[in-house]
């Protein structure tokens, strides 16, 4: 459905992002009743974990995420929410009469819509640490894996090294196996220790630890070697992947040098640590930010009924601190209720009963959020060994030593040594390395991370054609102010 | 509060202004050092469009934008200095009229700049606009990486053995014993002397010093987009002076103009206006038909400090001994290390090759 963008029409509230926390969001406004915009960038709801099929795949067997994936677009198709897909928002503000202002690129055309209230569900990115070689053909990432999974049932080599950490090691090599690939080895940071200390924080969920536990089964009856406590020490091949090294860590993910290195031949790869909140829609907003490792890196400092310090402005979901799926639908539905309460200007003394059971079943979730993440939180040892010739950020090919050099010339923010190294000034805008570059900073610096600052953000907030922008104009309307002075 | 140590001038602010101060101040055998509050050329040294044109340069500036561009030439690669050439470009009748008088008036201030055929310009350029009306050359026009700016500044600073005090901002300026005391969140500097050259921050610098200067800051707008095959070569710019573009040699286009974004350095990095952008980036687009299949990869906006009559603050502060400013250079970027060494020779007791602007003057408009 295409947005009412004429210049009158004023939405409640505009969600954007549809995900589980955007989605959930988008409901409980709704039932609210309020007018909802739902906006996302992908061709059907879902966000990445519940990818909808690409409507070139006649059909797919039902997976967990398949059938709540289902269940939700369901729900939503018969909600009354305007749900505007193909969108992008790559610019937003906030005008004099506190409405907002969304600027739009539906299917390649620009629209501006407006709204009292803009909830902000914009997911994660997945951090994927850089080792020689990690920009060859046939080398993804363990999320991007998944979405390629989801949308087209495909598989990207024939045989492939799942490697990095936490549960989406595990998941994604379950689904390569599922879906027919066969898997070189699964080699993982974490050590059956790191998944012992994490347990009790999985026992609330004992249908996701009986699936984990199926997931491990299958690997052992195909006879997949899995690794722990391992790293990728470099991938090589001469136009793509042909072999993975890896190497023993020690608890800091420290390489253990005196061991040999293992080299395994694959095709392809899938490598990640962990997720990273997608925090620019809310710093472009103005909402501060702080590092807090347990909830994935920089989030933007949210209250726990989602509000923020921008009034009018809600964050969600994994955008919020890395909580998972299940945290980031109860956090949805309490985004949706706070926003709506502040569009109808009833803001209650003291929470509703909704509101209070929606906290508390938040409270309750969110442990196994916390040991789930915990597992990809970096380790100082890992930086130790980034090679010089590593490249860090691939949009613009900087290396490792290129950073080091103007560190030890001088340079004491993430912020100069973008400008002065390119490094975060392509078109992913820093989303893959700027974290990265932040770590190796915080190194080289001998300062902690969390008292470095990333550096600012800027739209748009994913590249954008100038014509899909521009539109249609005539240069004898451009408001063409007086001349600058001679 | 800890004394970091005594100078003959504590020059505040480590743009191109007070770095290119302090090096000729050095050279003239004082002892500076430099105090910044974030690092060396963020500001707008380093976040302009780095624009060396003299076809947008004010004609009363242009014996100082001419000796500017030289120094831009001698630093060279190092701040990825290029000499392109430039066309302005005319669309209309009354932006050719404005183009004719403005360029005749620069030419005679010394730029070499030419009206040129329209059958020349689609030679030489081949994917501007159609509708072009009237163009004129400069083979002096050309860019430097204004992002490199921090990155030059700071090796010359440290081969001149002259240091600097980054991510520390002053927080107060005392006169005592005809020395002034600046505090600062790292420590006190003391200087015999003080120079204010931080831009957008001049007026609250100064406010310390309780001097009122009529300071106005602009938030100009920049944009680059995704790398591109060779779309053109030479620096484009538009009659009024709202359009500067310029394909880098990495393939990135970058476009500007003055348009305003909003903002106050006191409230940090100032923001990007949709609907200013998309103006700029309309004309952009006009310009160069081809820019419309380009994604944009980022949009910033720079603070640009002003005073009313658009002409430098550069010279004494009034009613203080010892005291000076520099600031409010339109076309900073271009004249900054030029109007800089100037500035470093009153201070020294010598006299300027060209007059300085002495900001104890009428402000009304020109």
């Amino acid at each position: 459905m295409s947005p009412n963008s004429t210049h009158s029409h004023i939405y409640d509230i505009a969600v954007l992002g549809a995900g589980p926390a955007g989605i959930a969001a988008a409901i409980q406004a709704s039932q609210q009743q309020c007018e909802v915009l739902l906006i996302d960038e992908q061709p059907q709801a879902g966000g990445q974990i519940w990818r909808a099929k690409s409507d070139s795949i006649i059909s797919a067997p039902a997976t967990p995420e398949s059938i709540n994936a289902d269940e939700s677009r369901q729900v939503l198709a018969t909600s009354g929410i305007t749900h505007s897909c193909n969108s992008r928002v790559w610019h937003f503000e906030k005008q004099a009469n506190d409405i907002w202002i969304l600027y739009l690129v539906t299917n390649g055309q620009s629209s501006q819509i407006q709204c009292r209230a803009l909830i902000l569900a914009t997911g994660a990115y997945e951090r994927v640490f850089p080792v020689p070689g990690w920009t060859l053909p046939g080398v993804l990432g363990l999320a991007g894996a998944t979405s390629m999974f989801k949308e087209y049932q495909t598989l990207h080599g024939s045989h492939t090294l799942v490697c990095g950490t936490g549960p989406l090691v595990f998941y994604v090599a379950s689904e390569i196996l599922r879906l027919g690939g066969s898997i070189s080895a699964v080699v993982t940071l974490n050590s059956r220790l790191d998944w012992l200390q994490a347990l009790p924080g999985m026992l609330g969920r004992p249908a996701l630890l009986r699936r984990g536990f199926a997931w491990m089964l299958e690997l052992k009856r195909r006879g997949v070697p899995v690794h722990w406590a391992h790293a990728v020490h470099s991938i090589s091949g001469s136009s793509a992947v042909e072999n993975v090294n890896i190497i023993p860590v020690d608890r800091t993910w420290a390489w253990r040098r005196e061991v040999k290195l293992n080299s395994i031949a694959t095709d392809s790869v899938c490598m990640g640590q962990g997720l990273l909140p997608s925090i620019e829609a809310a710093r472009l907003a103005g909402v501060a930010t702080r590092y807090d490792a347990s909830l994935g890196g920089w989030i933007p400092d949210v209250e726990t009924d989602t509000s923020t310090s921008v009034s009018g402005l809600y964050v969600c979901g994994d955008g919020a601190g890395i909580l998972g799926v299940d945290v980031a639908q109860i956090q949805g539905k309490i985004a949706g209720l706070t926003a709506s309460n502040f569009v109808k200007q009833q803001e209650p003394e003291k929470p509703s009963s909704l509101m209070k059971f929606l906290l508390y079943k938040f409270a309750k979730l969110k442990n196994f959020g916390l040991a789930m993440t915990r597992l990809s939180i970096p380790r100082d040892g890992q930086l130790k060994i980034i090679s010089p010739e590593t490249i860090i950020c691939r949009c613009e090919d900087v290396t490792y030593a290129e950073l080091q050099s103007l560190l030890q010339r001088g340079a004491t923010t993430a912020t100069a040594l973008k400008s002065e190294s390119r490094a975060g000034m392509g078109p992913c805008g820093g989303k893959f390395c700027m974290e990265m570059v932040l770590r190796l900073t915080a190194k080289e610096l001998g300062q902690p991370i969390s008292e470095l600052k990333p550096p600012s953000v800027r739209p748009p907030l994913r590249p954008v054609a100038l014509e899909a922008i521009t539109g249609d104009f005539q240069y004898d309307d451009l408001p063409i102010p007086k001349s600058a002075p001679l | 509060m800890t004394e970091l140590g005594r100078y003959d001038i504590v020059i505040v602010g480590g743009g191109i202004l007070g770095a290119a101060s302090a090096l000729r101040l050095r050279a003239g055998g004082m002892k500076p050092i430099v105090i910044e509050k974030d690092e060396m050329g963020q500001g707008a040294s380093g976040v302009n469009a780095g624009t060396l044109s003299l076809q947008i340069k004010r004609v009363k500036l242009m014996p100082y934008a001419l000796r500017g561009h030289q120094r831009w030439e001698h630093m060279g690669r190092a701040v990825g200095f290029r000499k392109t050439g430039g066309y302005t470009l005319a669309f209309n009748e009354r932006e050719a009229t404005l183009l004719e008088e403005r360029m005749a008036l620069k030419r005679d201030a010394g730029a070499p700049i030419e009206l040129v055929s329209m059958k020349s310009l689609a030679a030489a350029e081949p994917r501007l606009c159609s509708a072009v009306v009237a163009a004129s050359y400069c083979s002096e026009d050309g860019y430097a990486n204004a992002s490199l700016t921090g990155q030059y500044y700071r090796r010359a600073l440290r081969e001149a053995d002259i240091p600097v005090l980054e991510n520390s901002e002053v927080l107060n300026i005392q006169r005592t014993n005809s020395e002034y005391h600046i505090e600062s969140s790292l420590g006190t500097l003391v200087g015999q002397r003080i120079l204010l050259a931080c831009g957008a921050w001049l007026p609250s610098v100064a406010a310390l010093l309780e001097v009122d200067l009529p300071v106005q800051v602009r938030v100009n707008t920049l944009s680059v987009t995704e790398r591109s095959p060779e779309l053109f070569s030479n620096v484009i710019g538009h009659a009024t002076g709202l359009l500067t573009m310029k394909q880098k040699s990495n393939g990135t286009i970058l476009i500007g103009g003055g348009w305003q974004g909003r903002g106050h350095p006191s409230e940090g990095r100032g923001q990007v206006v949709a609907q200013s952008l998309l103006t700029n980036l309309r004309l952009a687009q006009y310009a160069v038909p081809a820019l419309s299949a380009l994604r944009i990869v980022r949009s910033w906006t720079g603070f640009e400090a002003n005073v009313p009559d658009y002409y430098p603050l550069a010279g004494a502060l009034p009613g203080l001994p010892d005291a000076y400013v520099l600031g409010c250079v339109r076309g900073g970027y271009t004249i900054g290390p030029y109007i800089a060494q100037l500035m470093g020779d009153l201070i020294l007791g010598r006299a300027p090759e060209l007059p300085l602007f002495d900001p104890d003057r009428s402000y009304d408009c020109a």
